[in-house]
């Protein structure tokens, strides 16, 4: 009898254990090392486990989409060197650029009037470490598939595994703002995206927790 | 709520709340009038000055970011009671119009000599954003070559 009360909870770990490193099965840069604990499992159950993973991916993608293609978000991915602004997206004004580092030129940096808060006295938003994402990081005119294709590439974002990439989204108070965005020159509350702060921090975790699945075009 | 500042190489101490535009610190508070005021929302350049020898639009940012920091603005460009270089520049090439908007442009001016001693044509326009109702811009960019040859010593 004292002996069921040490295998069923090690039982319970190993399960545990097991279904966590299976959901990062079908991307080539989460698998590595991990062939061997894969076999532990029966085909059949890993191939079910597989396709619901793959399903929720997908749905949590969807969700996440929604906010990385917000406008809130791709004004400051732009395709080139100015950064976007407003509701329209249109290019910066005065012909403000990102710069070599993304936080502006030498005599005209981001923080000349983006501060660590939104002004909203003035209405110029702010947030800690405001500048613009690099080149490689462009998701202006890019599909949803393709911006997730960007993000995931080491090449060309900076060199960021998943779960730093993870970090990025969910923690980083640039990011963040998107749902904080305060308001315009007119006084005019910025829009948000469509999801709440809460439900797509959730979609995201959700998504590397399944595999970080990219669906097809 | 008080907050401590160095103006020009003077500390002084303001009470005001946190969230009060630099500018109508400078202008208000402590009088200094070559500040200007233009837009309000950190576009035109007017209010330029420097924080931490950095470049800010005044009139959006709030002062209790300025706590601790040093503060330059067009009164204290010039040290020793010689003209800064860009005053020079400014005064050789004539460049002032009706003259509001010219602090701002030469704060601005002399933030980017710091940083870039030879600007060329386009690391002017990069940098120089700031609006001029009465299109001083040639004059403005004759000044600034000319100003970073005074600062240099290559042809003063």
């Amino acid at each position: 009898m004292k002996k069921a009360y040490l295998i069923i909870p090690m039982l319970l770990l190993f399960v545990a254990m097991v279904s966590k490193v299976d959901s990062f099965a079908n991307n080539d840069w989460a698998t590595s090392g991990l062939d061997e604990s894969k076999t532990i499992k029966s085909e059949d159950s890993n191939e079910k486990k597989s396709e619901d993973d793959v399903e929720e991916s997908h749905k949590a993608f969807d969700r996440m989409m929604e906010v990385l293609t917000h406008k809130r978000c791709v004004n400051c991915h732009p395709a080139g060197d100015a950064p976007l602004q407003g509701e329209d997206s249109h290019v910066h004004h005065f012909g403000v650029k990102g710069g070599e580092d993304g936080h502006g030129v030498p005599a005209l940096s981001c923080n000349s009037c983006h501060q660590v808060e939104n002004n909203d006295l003035a209405g110029i938003p702010g947030a800690p470490d405001w500048h613009l994402a690099p080149i490689s990081m462009a998701w202006e005119g890019l599909s949803r598939v393709e911006i997730a294709q960007s993000m995931t590439d080491p090449e060309r974002n900076g060199g960021k595994n998943i779960h730093q990439i993870e970090e990025h989204l969910t923690e980083h108070a640039l990011v963040l703002w998107a749902f904080d965005p305060g308001v315009d020159s007119e006084g005019t509350p910025r829009e948000v995206p469509p999801v709440s702060k809460e439900d797509y921090i959730a979609a995201v975790k959700k998504w590397v927790e399944t595999g970080a699945h990219i669906p097809a075009e | 709520m008080k907050f401590n500042i160095k103006i020009n190489g003077k500390a002084e101490v303001v009470d005001v709340d946190g969230n009060t535009p630099l500018l109508w610190v400078i202008r208000d508070v402590l009088d200094l009038k070559g500040t200007k005021f233009g837009c309000g929302k950190a576009a035109c350049g007017a209010c330029t000055l420097h924080v931490d020898k950095v470049a800010i639009r005044s009139c959006s940012y709030p002062v209790k970011f300025a706590d601790g920091k040093e503060i330059t603005t067009i009164e204290g460009l010039s040290q020793g009671g010689e003209l800064h270089p860009v005053q020079q520049a400014w005064k050789e090439e004539i460049v002032p119009q009706c003259g509001y908007c010219q602090p701002g442009f030469m704060m601005a001016t002399a933030a980017l000599l710091e940083r870039i001693p030879h600007p060329t044509n386009e690391d002017i326009d990069n940098n120089i954003v700031n609006v001029c109702r009465c299109a001083t811009y040639y004059r403005m960019r004759k000044a600034i070559h000319r100003a970073a040859e005074i600062k240099s010593g290559s042809n003063s």
